[in-house]
């Protein structure tokens, strides 16, 4: 559905005698000068690809609120080059045929300048060909390897948002040293689970510890129990990373086996985005630790960028919408959409963008960008942009689930998560 | 005016009026129109097996995936060049349909759409599985500047929409061709009555075989087009809604007519288009259309039209 956000004019409705002046005023301006302003006044439009239906229909709809409120902040402001931002939304249907449509409507029935959005990784490498095809700017909050891996092209970035291999090897220092050195992982059978069993089994070796199993389950697969007998004995800590529909029963089983006598957990929040803690079966998750891209609940050293970001996103402080407590947000990946809009806004302004000739100059420009200090721009914290990968990286928050809520209990380096460049996208061309 | 002459002049119109638009339409709808005939050949090749055999396949996209990966996996795995890359797409999915085929068809009726509908799964998995080769759910890129055919740079617009062309034409013509000649003829006596048609002494088997294969090989060529054209495979093209859209398609625009593939393809392509500017709930519209739609026109846009209008359409 396509929707648009535009500033509030009501306060700037002209008179009519206002505006017969500027009428008369512009009839007197030669003609290219009245174009020149005609064309600078425009609006930049941005096209945001949203999970609006399909399997990524909750994180679409926080990617959404968060966009929205991330374009009035930015057009509060004063926009971008003194021209509003309009956020124009297209359905991807969680679908990369459809994700790659929405990108043609982007760029060749919409206008847009640039493009941004979505998560699920096969949408993005769908959509992605086709952005470069297209020369359309296309700023990924997907928290996958693809783009840094050098898979995709020049126009994909993914400045706003950290990747999984990044994440990964950032927690493995905190696992090995107060969680356990033997870990066992239990991970879907499909190229999500592998880049967690890849990167990590590399990255628990590196911290002196060793991977005492790695249990790859179907996707199909609806009952997990089977599998938990082949968790070893001897194993310190289970690193359990399953998504999908499946997740609750995956989790309740678990407790039901261990009997909260089993090895430290470790999970990926993406289980559990936009699930109330509070769910039935959840109870087994006492005492475990999650990878958290952002701290769902509002912690005791909360910022001030945190405070205002969750106050204009419509957010409390556990982590629920503030006129819906039962609205679980998505909240450890969707301040990347607030950031992305905030980066590929400077990258603007670094580059004078006028208008798709200046699409190019605008991907210099945040190649160009590297420090990104913790503030309103980035709520979630400091990032160093890497514009040879065209990948972000920043901290990694780790909590441990107490009394029904997820309390910090680390905060990684930026450094703990870089890694050599796979890929340096400068040297292609445009 | 002959009937041939009227046959002729109705199809081969069709591709010119297709070769026409592309200087007509704004980029927007040339895009949806070189899709829309990518699409379109794999429900010319679904209409062969169901509108003109009668055989009702749910797992036709595990021969658009064996087209898909046969011409993506040479490609970005051994640099295979885009030619070639595709006459082994076509070979892969004519052996793999073959394949298919033989085991298949030792069922009839309900057992013949589950045990299809079951190998669809069992490649969708494979494709899962295989990682290594198929990144599995994510799929993987061909690189730009692979996708070139005879030179001809395929990202560029104007060649992705010429070539969609000439896949579609070529799909639409031996279609045509097909079932006017003798093997297409019986065909669809099997259709009608397959117990009448082995009386005549046509070997059933072998003709359902054949129709397999050709059905096949056409949404095989269709999965290597879109992937080579639009630059990317993934396993979503090997779900059941992907072996269900051509059976929609293929409804919508009439089963057993040539040119209804690609008017159920246009129809279902720009009412979910337009229905998704409207609301979230697209579907939901596209489901009341498809309802009103069979109700009204049980046998299809074009074969309403030669029901009422033209008798001697194909």
């Amino acid at each position: 559905m396509t929707k648009l956000i535009t500033p509030d004019t009501s306060l700037k409705t002209p008179t009519r005698r206002a505006a017969l002046k500027g009428l008369g005023a512009a009839a007197t301006l030669p003609l290219w000068a009245r174009y020149a302003q005609a064309q600078t006044s425009e609006p930049i439009k941005l096209g945001f690809q949203m999970h609006a239906t399909g399997i990524g229909a909750a994180y679409g709809r926080w990617y959404d609120r968060t966009s929205r409120a991330a374009v009035a902040k930015i057009n509060a402001s004063g926009g971008i080059n003194g021209r509003e931002v309009e956020l124009i939304t297209e359905d991807d249907g969680t679908d990369p045929a459809r994700g790659a449509e929405a990108l043609e409507k982007f760029a060749n029935q919409h206008g847009c300048d640039a493009a941004f959005g979505t998560l699920f990784s096969h949408v993005v490498i769908g959509s992605a060909p086709r952005a470069g095809e297209l020369k359309l700017p296309y700023y990924v909050v997907s928290e996958g390897h693809h783009v840094a891996s050098g898979i995709l092209n020049r126009y994909t970035l993914q400045p706003g948002i950290t990747d999984v291999r990044s994440q990964i090897q950032a927690m493995a220092p905190f696992v090995a040293e107060n969680l356990g050195k033997k870990v066992t992982m239990i991970y879907p059978d499909f190229a999500f689970g592998y880049d967690h069993r890849d990167y990590f089994s590399e990255a628990i070796v590196a911290q002196g510890g060793e991977m005492a199993a790695t249990i790859a389950i179907p996707p199909t697969e609806t009952s997990f129990t089977r599998y938990f007998s082949q968790i070893p004995r001897d194993t310190e800590v289970l690193y359990h990373v399953m998504v999908g529909p499946a997740v609750l029963t995956f989790v309740k089983e678990l407790g039901e086996f261990f009997g909260g006598r089993g090895p430290e957990m470790i999970g990926f929040i993406d289980s559990l985005e936009a699930v109330d803690l509070a769910s039935p079966g959840l109870e087994f998750l006492e005492g475990s630790h999650f990878w958290e891209g952002n701290p769902r609940y509002a912690q005791e050293n909360q910022s001030e960028y945190d405070v205002a970001y969750r106050a204009a996103v419509g957010v409390d402080n556990n982590g629920a919408s503030l006129t819906d407590p039962s609205d679980v947000s998505t909240y450890a990946h969707m301040f990347g959409c607030w950031e992305t809009l905030h980066i590929m806004c400077d990258a603007m302004v670094a580059s004078g963008y006028r208008g798709p000739q200046d699409r190019a100059a605008m991907i210099e420009a945040t190649e160009a960008m590297t420090t990104m200090d913790h503030s309103m721009a980035h709520p979630q914290g400091p990032k160093l942009f890497n514009g040879k990968t065209h990948q972000t990286f920043g901290q990694q928050y780790i909590t441990k689930v107490e009394d029904g809520r997820l309390n910090l209990v680390h905060t990684t380096s930026i450094e703990d998560g870089l890694y050599d460049d796979p890929v340096d996208y400068t040297t292609q061309s445009f | 005016m002959s009937v041939t002459a009227k046959t002729l002049s109705l199809h081969l119109g069709l591709i010119a009026v297709l070769f026409a638009l592309q200087f007509i339409l704004g980029p927007y709808q040339q895009g949806n129109i070189a899709r829309i005939m990518v699409l379109a050949t794999y429900a010319i090749g679904y209409n062969v097996l169901f509108g003109y055999t009668g055989l009702l396949s749910l797992g036709h996209a595990m021969f658009f995936c064996a087209g898909m990966y046969g011409l993506a996996i040479p490609m970005y795995h051994f640099s295979v060049p885009a030619e070639l890359a595709f006459l082994m797409a076509l070979a892969i999915g004519a052996g793999f349909s073959l394949l298919v085929g033989l085991l298949a068809l030792r069922t009839i009726g309900v057992a013949f759409m589950i045990v299809t509908l079951m190998f669809a799964q069992a490649v969708y998995l494979i494709i899962l599985y295989a990682a290594e080769w198929t990144r599995g759910d994510e799929g993987f890129v061909l690189v730009q500047s692979t996708r070139t055919l005879f030179g001809v740079d395929l990202t560029d617009d104007t060649a992705k929409y010429a070539a969609a062309l000439v896949l579609f034409a070529t799909a639409l013509l031996f279609t045509l061709w097909l079932v006017r000649a003798p093997t297409g003829r019986v065909l669809i006596a099997v259709r009608e009555n397959e117990d009448r048609a082995s009386l005549l002494g046509y070997d059933i088997h072998r003709h359902k075989l054949i129709a397999v294969v050709i059905s096949g090989t056409i949404s095989a060529a269709a999965g290597a087009g879109y992937a080579l054209l639009f630059g990317n495979t993934g396993s979503t093209f090997a779900t059941v809604q992907y072996s269900i859209l051509p059976l929609l398609w293929v409804l919508l625009g009439g089963a057993g007519t040539v040119l209804g593939p690609f008017l159920g393809t246009l129809f279902m392509y720009y009412l979910i288009d337009y229905a998704a500017d409207v609301t979230n709930a697209y579907m939901l519209i596209a489901g009341a259309a498809l309802v009103a739609l069979t109700l009204f026109a049980p046998t299809g846009i074009a074969g309403t039209v030669r029901k009422h209008l033209w008798r001697w359409l194909p």
